[in-house]
């Protein structure tokens, strides 16, 4: 393991620990500009989560040990997952423990724990929202893995650094089939971090919410736990996407200190855009009823798996 | 002290050992002192050496022996080799936590005797070892028999009641048209030269339709035993109604002795597998994952939801098959190991988690006396070592990292993604979508666990009557640890088992997956590919991340914690009929996979004095299959009671027409 390796691998952790909140933060500005209301500040989910962390926990009479770890096994599973992929630098020396199918398992676990902890108190709303999660869940999740195969089928390999590394090192790949998983990726991407069109990250009208049903019972820092968690899993889902479909600028294998270095401002514009884009998509489209969501999560699945179609039919 | 010099006698002495202590329960058959404390605990003993000589005789070249016992002239003849070998282990390492958990399970005489039923348990066990060691058609087909015929008298426990005594004879019903089938595969295989032994039909050069006659004929009859769809009707009604160390047995331990067969048939009897087989393997194991991990997710039953589960395991573990037989039939060998390492990790892990699970049932059922998903719940609070331990088992068979279950899933997939340079055009296009169907059985497998775990364990408890639940005994508990131990280490140590499965795979079926020299920690299953995955490394991540997190939390912030009422979004007044029910969970499966189930609603009018709502979910199988088949079975013997008259004339006509008949064709 070299210095520089090592470098890399804590440079992105910390990276992702800390700019997580300010996506989310920088998301929500720009939704509420499309919306034409007053922005909050961008810093708003740090003060949250550093409030929440300074509140005393309640918790319910009958929760069980689970419940108190849940959020600690969530949010851990959302920090290794981001040590594994790939966002600024591809010499990543944890990633030869997990690849992207491990990644995929990896984002699987935080799931059912998310579930299971739903589940534990025995609240109406609680286990709703863990039967609709993993309702998306299990859709979801077929779609990510198909849409990572496509991508690993053209890179011959499952490791995430060194799919990213392929694409990024070609000297012009346009493949047909990566555009049909980019936008079946799209919408997992979407279903994944309870976002409009499935879940509204703003409500909390019992009908419609999945996301926030869950984390009813949760209070103080398992919150803030949890809220940290989501955030760093919408970062998370955003640097996969970037490491499959928009690779450029990572620095890669033959890159000194320098290139990592300028991959810093590049992630950020990536990071910037795509926030904006989010925002768009959720002011724009309207919120499906739940039955609904079945059908986009399968649409993106078709996709995925067209895409995979498309890739050994026609080798592109 | 007898000195056994073959691993293979040791076996067979074990086995015998295993008979003798069954016998030994007739001695005082209703003594449950005598037969849980003393005779079970043996039983396990017995089953750790077993897996002990097992393991260690893996590598060593086959045996093969004649043993002077049956019918004058027509002696027993056994063999062992890698694949018998690796099979053994599975059964003994699971049938032991399977027994010490049984030496606490069996409490009271419930139907059946301690000592009969000891007797049965152990000749089942014994059996399905004798399986495993028969080099001919006869002693085979002999083991097989016993096998069918002790875990027949296993399920029906519990004779009195009428619909336990239904499934048995369905379980038996489809466990004979099975094994005939396998006869009349082992009939094809002799091919002609009438001699029975393995050894003949591993020498008969069969035609290439008779081979596949005989290749379908065994699929038949070992899928009967697998409960491969639409063979699967057997397993929902017999798993609920045998008791649960039963179930688990027959769920972890004899289905895998039906993987045995088709491998041991397609591979070593048959010679080389033709490629299309493999499709055949991979298209019906697809389809019965699919659909039984579906109606997993919409039982009400928590062991009928684990027979479910086991079907789609099992189809698993056939598709793996199948895709091993592809690889092997056009040549691609390293891939073809792969993939047939991934069928048999996936046995044995599945004979672990499974038991563990049924087991987890047969404490929850021992202490609450219910099987319903619907009056249960909250028994974390209760049963807190059942509760962690069937965790353990649930999240594996969820497939979640680092456990056992994503391993072999990781290692199907695998095998899968790097499949697209298969010289047939068609098979490349099926391959995808094989890999997304496996993908989506193992997503809604988690579905599956989320819904047993957290309606069993999780929430309120739904009936008052659960607040007298207690928690497992010492010997039960020694078991759910044996198979949850099990689970953790087949899931952190993939490398070894797979140096040992390597052997096994070379030797049946002469396709080596080359060594790749990465160190124990680190999983590379093919060289020049990177895909790499360490489960050690990538536990101590996350627990250290964990850990690391907690005490930071600890350190900079307070950690006090107040208990109060569930807020529950300001509602109040919460109780345990709000949660959601086994059905209610179910509900998002029933209406999306719509087309697999017949649902039966009854639905109350605004006017009912006593309104109920109800929701049956049937098997289309059933009217598709089985019941047409059963009128047509009718309506044949309707057209043939003509001949029955019921006068001792005509039947004496009937005898001396079919005489002369046949005096007439001799001469």
């Amino acid at each position: 393991m070299k210095p520089l390796e090592i470098l890399t691998q804590a440079l992105e952790l910390i990276a992702a620990l800390a700019a997580a909140p300010l996506f989310l933060g920088w998301v929500n500005q720009c939704r509420a500009w499309l919306q034409n209301r007053r922005a909050p500040s961008i810093w708003l989910p740090y003060r949250g989560i550093r409030k929440l962390f300074h509140k005393d926990a309640v918790i319910a009479e009958n929760a069980s040990p689970l419940f108190r770890v849940a959020p600690y096994i969530v949010f851990g599973a959302m920090v290794v997952a981001a040590g594994i992929i790939p966002s600024m630098g591809t010499r990543l020396p944890f990633t030869i423990a997990a690849d992207a199918i491990a990644l995929v398992g990896l984002l699987a676990t935080a799931r059912v724990f998310l579930s299971l902890a739903a589940i534990d108190i025995g609240t109406a709303f609680g286990t709703l929202g863990a039967r609709r999660e993993m309702m998306v869940g299990f859709l979801a999740e077929p779609a990510l893995l198909m849409v990572i195969f496509v991508a690993s089928i053209i890179s011959a390999t499952t490791a995430l650094p060194a799919i990213a590394e392929n694409l990024a090192t070609q000297t012009l790949g346009l493949y047909p089939s990566l555009a049909f998983t980019a936008i079946a990726f799209t919408l997992i991407l979407l279903a994944e971090n309870a976002r409009i069109p499935i879940d509204n990250p703003a409500t909390h009208l019992e009908l419609t919410m999945i996301h926030e049903a869950m984390v009813l019972e949760y209070s103080a820092r398992h919150l803030a736990l949890m809220e940290w968690a989501a955030a760093l899993k919408l970062l998370n889902y955003a640097c996969i996407g970037f490491a499959l479909f928009l690779p450029w600028g990572i620095s890669t294998g033959t890159g000194g200190p320098l290139s990592l270095l300028a991959s810093i401002p590049l992630l950020a514009a990536k990071l910037t855009v795509t926030g904006a884009a989010l925002a768009l998509i959720e002011t724009i489209s309207a919120k499906l009823r739940v039955f609904r969501v079945p059908e986009f999560l399968a649409i993106a699945f078709l996709l995925a798996v067209l895409g995979l179609l498309v890739h050994l039919l026609l080798g592109a | 002290m007898l000195y056994i010099d073959s691993s293979m006698r040791a076996c067979l002495a074990l086995l015998a050992l295993w008979a003798l202590i069954g016998v030994a329960g007739l001695l005082r058959p209703m003594s449950v002192g005598f037969v849980g404390r003393m005779l079970f605990p043996l039983g396990a003993l017995c089953g750790v050496v077993l897996a002990v000589v097992a393991a260690t005789s893996i590598g060593a070249p086959a045996e093969q022996a004649v043993l002077k016992i049956g019918l004058p002239d027509l002696p027993m003849h056994v063999r062992r080799d890698a694949l018998a070998s690796f099979f053994l282990l599975l059964l003994g390492a699971t049938s032991a936590g399977i027994s010490i958990f049984a030496a606490g399970y069996f409490r009271r005489g419930q139907g059946t005797a301690p000592g009969l039923m000891c007797l049965q348990y152990h000749l089942f066990l014994a059996s399905m070892g004798f399986v495993l060691l028969a080099d001919d058609a006869y002693a085979f087909m002999v083991a097989w028999e016993t096998m069918a015929l002790s875990s027949y008298f296993l399920v029906t426990t519990q004779h009195g009641l009428p619909e336990i005594r239904r499934a048995g004879f369905l379980y038996l019903l489809i466990a004979h048209v099975g094994a005939l089938a396998i006869l009349l595969s082992f009939g094809v295989m002799q091919g002609g030269s009438w001699q029975f032994t393995f050894d003949a039909m591993r020498g008969a050069h069969l035609t290439p339709y008779w081979a596949a006659v005989a290749f379908l004929l065994a699929l038949f009859g070992f899928g009967a035993k697998a409960g491969l769809v639409p063979l699967h009707v057997w397993l929902p009604e017999a798993h609920p109604a045998a008791p649960s160390p039963v179930s688990a047995l027959m769920s972890g331990a004899m289905l895998k002795m039906a993987v045995y067969g088709v491998l041991r048939v397609s591979f070593d009897l048959l010679g080389k597998p033709e490629w299309w087989w493999g499709l055949v393997l991979l298209a019906v194991g697809l389809f019965s994952a699919l659909y039984g991990v579906t109606f997993a997710a919409v039982q009400t039953d928590m062991k009928r939801l684990l027979a479910w589960s086991s079907i789609e395991n099992l189809g698993i573990v056939f598709a793996a098959i199948g895709l091993g037989i592809v690889f092997h039939g056009v040549g691609m060998n390293s891939l073809a190991a792969l993939a047939l390492i991934a069928a048999l990790y996936h046995s044995l892990n599945h004979a672990f988690m499974k038991s563990l699970l049924f087991l987890g049932t047969g404490a929850v059922l021992h202490s609450t006396g219910e099987r319903n998903l619907g009056r249960l719940g909250g028994l974390i609070h209760r049963m807190p070592w059942v509760a962690w331990l069937t965790l353990v088992g649930a999240l594996a068979m969820a497939g979640l990292p680092p456990l056992n279950g994503f391993v072999s899933e990781w290692l199907l997939l695998q095998a899968f993604l790097f499949a697209h340079q298969v010289p047939r055009t068609f098979v490349n296009m099926i391959l995808p979508v094989g890999a997304a169907l496996v993908a989506l059985s193992a997503a809604l497998a988690a579905y599956v666990m989320v819904k047993f775990f957290g309606v069993i364990f999780l929430g309120q408890p739904r009936e008052p009557a659960l607040a007298r639940a207690h928690d497992a005994g010492l010997l039960e508990r020694i078991g759910l640890i044996w198979l949850a131990l099990g689970c953790l280490l087949l899931g952190l140590l993939p490398t070894y088992v797979i140096d040992t499965l390597r052997t096994v795979v070379a030797q049946f079926s002469g396709a080596l997956l080359p060594s790749t020299g990465a160190p124990w920690w680190l999983l590379v299953p093919l060289a020049g590919r990177q895909a790499s995955y360490s489960a050690p490394v990538f536990l101590i991540a996350l627990a250290s991340i964990v850990v690391l997190t907690a005490l930071l939390v600890r350190r900079f912030y307070h950690h006090r914690v107040r208990r109060a009422a569930a807020w529950d979004g300001g509602f109040g007044r919460l109780n345990a009929r709000m949660q959601d029910t086994a059905e209610g969970f179910g509900q998002p499966i029933r209406h999306i996979f719509g087309a697999f189930f017949a649902v039966q609603r009854e639905l109350p009018s605004a006017f009912d004095s006593a309104p109920r709502y109800g929701v049956v979910v049937g098997d289309r199988i059933w009217q598709w299959v089985y019941l047409p088949l059963g009128t047509l079975v009718q309506r044949i013997a309707d057209s043939f009671a003509w001949l029955q008259q019921g006068r001792i004339s005509t039947y004496l006509l009937y005898s001396f027409i079919t005489l002369i008949a046949l005096l007439a064709l001799m001469l």
